[in-house]
């Protein structure tokens, strides 16, 4: 534990725990926090979008259709693939609601 | 296979790194590769198929599926499927034999659902993996983690349900065995088969064109489902939901992602048709038993991770 990042999250305040080598969504997943949400965990496929406010991280790859490398250059990532160097401040912002509705659309019947 | 459209006969399908990839699909799944080419593709298949290849993995940028293919009985009939979907006002693009190493020449089309297809009539013979063509074993030593026994199918999320129904069916030969209704009798989703299987192809309708909903692979058994999810586990594979069961098809499944977020599936069971079958019909907001029929609810992933 005492190797451990913490990384909090803006929106919510959730404060939670990171291993080395260990990425943000899965630590959150481990302890039972819902603060970013969670799709396929791969980089695929945009769920866990969230930015980086503070802190260091390595990153995997990502899908570049939901990070563009001008997004990543401000800061946003998906926390399925940034593992902490550091402590982390980071915000899940609600996504926005047009492409909430585009996500959801599969079930705009079927609800 | 009233067209001649016989079977599935390949995936394509985008990873963001390829090592990690041809991982998931050959140590977990069980899948052999059988080649590479110049472009850097990896051709893979399932150990009871007796073409070269049934997955076909490509590095790129994003992740999602680059089309599906299927196996036509004959090269006449390929013609005829050709003019037939020009007929019907649908693009063809022709691809060379050889632009896959080993596999004939290919039709490819769009489908009004956003989604690209193909159609081809010949693929280098390999036999099944292991086992030999006269007094064969069961089963092969040798294979690892899952042992899928072949690419079954995709499901395809997109629009113009109705449109691509019409094309499936009126030109390519499919038949429906399953559908999901609205209040208003609209089919939302649509199994389309072109043999006693559940499904060869199926779509679900969403507002965006050409999204790719998962690969499927078969098993034998339950005990199969469920030591693949063991699998799963040690390997720490992202995990979607499963061992389960399905409404629709009753099929006995696991949904879990690989390690570029494209869900895969795998399977055994469910149940089987004959073109004389009236489809079987779930209704809309019987959706949660459609889908998962012991939680009786979606959950969020299935309608929205696509890739």
């Amino acid at each position: 534990m005492s190797h451990a990042f913490e990384v909090t999250e803006q929106r919510s305040g959730i404060r939670f725990h990171c291993e080395p080598g260990q990425s943000v969504l899965k630590a959150m997943e481990q302890q039972g926090l819902k603060c970013v949400p969670v799709g396929c965990r791969g980089g695929g496929c945009g769920f866990c979008k969230v930015i980086v406010l503070s802190g260091d991280y390595e990153c995997g790859k990502m899908s570049k259709v939901h990070v563009t490398p001008e997004s990543r250059a401000c800061g946003e990532v998906l926390a399925c693939r940034i593992y902490p160097l550091s402590n982390l401040t980071i915000e899940c912002r609600p996504r926005e609601s047009a492409e909430m509705a585009k996500q959801q659309t599969t079930t705009k019947s079927m609800r | 296979m009233k067209k001649g459209v016989m079977r599935p006969g390949h995936v394509q399908i985008r990873v963001l790194d390829m090592d990690a990839a041809v991982k998931h699909y050959t140590d977990l799944m069980g899948l052999i590769e059988t080649d590479r080419d110049e472009q850097g593709r990896v051709y893979l298949k399932a150990w009871t198929e007796v073409d070269k290849f049934s997955v076909i993995l490509r590095e790129a940028d994003e992740p999602g599926c680059d089309f599906m293919a299927f196996k036509v009985v004959d090269e006449p009939s390929l013609q005829q499927l050709e003019k037939d979907l020009v007929a019907h006002g649908v693009d063809v693009e022709q691809i060379p034999e050889g632009e896959m190493k080993d596999c004939g020449r290919r039709v490819r089309f769009k489908a009004p659902s956003g989604h690209s297809f193909e159609l081809y009539a010949d693929k280098q013979y390999t036999g099944k993996w292991g086992i030999t063509e006269v007094n064969p074993e069961a089963w092969p030593r040798g294979l690892d983690g899952m042992k899928v026994v072949r690419f079954d199918h995709c499901l395809m999320y997109g629009p113009e349900l109705a449109a691509t129904y019409d094309l499936f069916v009126n030109v390519l030969g499919f038949y429906l065995a399953e559908q999901v209704l609205d209040g208003d009798g609209t089919r939302i989703a649509q199994f389309l088969s072109l043999s006693t299987k559940a499904h060869d192809i199926a779509f679900i309708h969403h507002e965006e064109m050409g999204k790719f909903h998962h690969a499927s692979f078969f098993l034998d058994t339950w005990e199969d489902v469920l030591r693949a999810a063991d699998l799963i586990s040690m390997t720490d594979t992202s995990i979607d939901i499963g061992p389960t069961r399905h409404g629709l098809t009753h099929g006995k499944t696991i949904y879990f992602f690989d390690p570029s977020g494209n869900r895969n599936e795998v399977f055994c069971g469910g149940d089987y048709n004959y073109p004389d079958h009236k489809p079987v019909t779930w209704q809309a907001e019987q959706l949660g038993k459609a889908i998962f029929y012991h939680d009786r609810v979606l959950n969020e992933r299935f309608l929205t991770v696509l890739t």
